[in-house]
């Protein structure tokens, strides 16, 4: 069995693993990182959006060893010292969820689109959440929560 | 659903990705994983291997090579979109690239898996196959070069050997005067085209000196609309060149599926010819 190395939220694991074992049963079932959920069979729907170097990836779709010696973080990484990051902020104050299912990928999504665009307009924040599937809100409540957690992102980094 | 088991390998070099590929018949490259996974996860391929080449230093960037440009297989779609030489050199693919999927996939699939995986509904074999591109495979016996219009054989299927991996794409740089566009019509976001349209078009004097059209999902492969590629030659922009795109349906044959019927892929293809044709000559 192959053994990979990965640091996950700042913690790094060597764990060994089935080839055909999925970075997100990795997170759920071995790391016990289940702020990452599964929605779907067919890599549509984004739920399981988390960061691999840096950049958004459906971890569904990614087998653990193709993580190996990668750096990963999850919905459960993005805080710090028990608060909440900027954008999980924005969702809560937006009402940006109702089950809440798609919100985890949904935030990771959101932090990888303003690594190119600091502050994306309504239809940027449509486009570059493509890949996430809210069989809730009806979209329009996650827009505004993505353009407030982007100002207050910004306003975070004007002001440190 | 969790895939079958399998082997893993990841080798350190082209050759020995070769030599694993040549030991296994029933082995498979694994590039992004952005097809195969789904495939793996709904249990409709049941490798005995995969072959990691994801890494391989060998098959990744994008050179510029003076008359053409030279993209190793396993460049990334987000890459390829950010690539200042492909968007200065075939501009075409990055608009395409940029239609694909959404960008946690465009993050992980490449532009070889894409062209290997070869489906007919994918937006960049038609891309590659209207630029005349040349697809360079890697076998233990060394590499070998095929143009794209001998590359896509039939459904999902290759000129691709055993044994060989797709390491590259060689794209010739058109000349000034050309314009690109790629028109993909489909019904949700990040869903594949039912119809794409890839266009180069090149203009003199208020008319079209010279077309190339490639059709996404119109066939068992991406296709040339040569017809209409040649009723284009010399039209003037207006009714001659919407006369021109009635024929980019010939010789096509397109399939039947929950999403349209050969007819309406029919009526669409000459109708996003027609977009296509004149949003590449600049004239919407
Ligand atoms: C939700 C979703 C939406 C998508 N939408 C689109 C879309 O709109 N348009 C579109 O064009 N694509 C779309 N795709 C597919 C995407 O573009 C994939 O990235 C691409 O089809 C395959 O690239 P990959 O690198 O992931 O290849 P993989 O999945 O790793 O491989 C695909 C196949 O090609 C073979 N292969 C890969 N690389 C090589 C090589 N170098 N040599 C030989 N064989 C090789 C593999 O063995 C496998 O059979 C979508 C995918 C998803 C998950
Ligand atoms: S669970 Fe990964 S895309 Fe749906
Ligand atoms: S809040 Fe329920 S799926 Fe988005």
């Amino acid at each position: 069995m192959p053994r990979i190395t990965v640091t996950v939220d700042g913690i790094t694991y060597e764990e060994d693993v089935e080839p055909r074992l999925l970075l997100v049963h990795l997170l759920r079932d071995r790391l016990g990182k289940t702020g990452t959920p599964v929605g779907c069979d067919t890599s549509n729907c984004g739920a399981c959006t988390v960061m691999l170097d840096g950049r958004s990836v459906k971890s569904c779709s990614v087998l653990a060893v193709q993580a190996d010696g990668c750096d990963v973080v999850t919905i459960e990484g993005l805080g710090a010292g028990g608060s909440m990051h900027p954008m999980q902020r924005a969702f809560h104050e937006e009402h940006a969820l109702q089950c809440g299912y798609c919100t985890p990928g949904m935030v990771m999504a959101a932090i990888d689109l303003l690594r190119d665009d600091p502050d994306p307009s309504e239809e940027a924040i449509r486009h570059g959440l493509e890949g996430n599937l809210c069989r809730c809100t009806g979209y329009c409540n996650i827009v505004r929560a993505v353009r407030r957690g982007a100002q207050e992102m910004g306003q975070a980094v004007k002001t440190s | 659903m969790i895939p079958a088991q399998f082997d893993y390998v990841r080798p350190g070099s082209l050759a020995e990705a070769c030599a694993e590929l040549a030991a296994d018949e029933d082995a498979k490259v694994l590039a992004g994983g952005q097809s195969l996974l789904p495939l793996l996860r709904l249990r409709l391929a049941y490798p005995s291997k995969l072959v990691d080449v994801g890494r391989l230093p060998e098959l990744s960037g994008v050179h510029d090579r003076g008359d053409h440009v030279y993209i190793g297989a396993m460049t990334t779609h987000d890459e390829v979109i950010r690539s200042a030489v492909v968007t200065e050199g075939c501009p075409l693919l990055a608009l395409a690239t940029a239609t694909v999927a959404d960008p946690a996939v465009r993050h992980r699939g490449t532009l070889g898996g894409s062209l290997a995986h070869a489906d007919p509904a994918g937006d960049l074999p038609a891309v590659v196959l209207a630029l005349d591109g040349v697809l360079v495979a890697g076998s233990e016996e060394g590499e070998r070069e095929i143009p794209a219009a001998e590359f896509f054989v039939d459904y999902l299927e290759t000129a691709l050997r055993p044994g060989e991996v797709l390491a590259g794409v060689k794209i010739p740089k058109l000349g000034p005067g050309w314009g690109f566009h790629y028109e993909k019509f489909h019904r949700t976001a990040q869903a594949w085209a039912i119809v794409g349209v890839a266009a180069a078009v090149r203009r003199a004097d208020g008319a079209i000196a010279e077309a190339r059209i490639g059709l996404t999902n119109m066939g068992a492969t991406p296709l040339r609309a040569a017809a209409a590629e040649s009723a284009l030659r010399g039209a003037e922009l207006g009714d001659q060149v919407r006369q021109a795109c009635e024929m980019a349906d010939e010789g096509t044959s397109p399939p039947a599926d929950l999403h349209a019927q050969p007819d309406y892929r029919r009526h669409l293809a000459r109708v996003l010819t027609r977009r296509a044709v004149l949003a590449a000559a600049g004239s919407p």
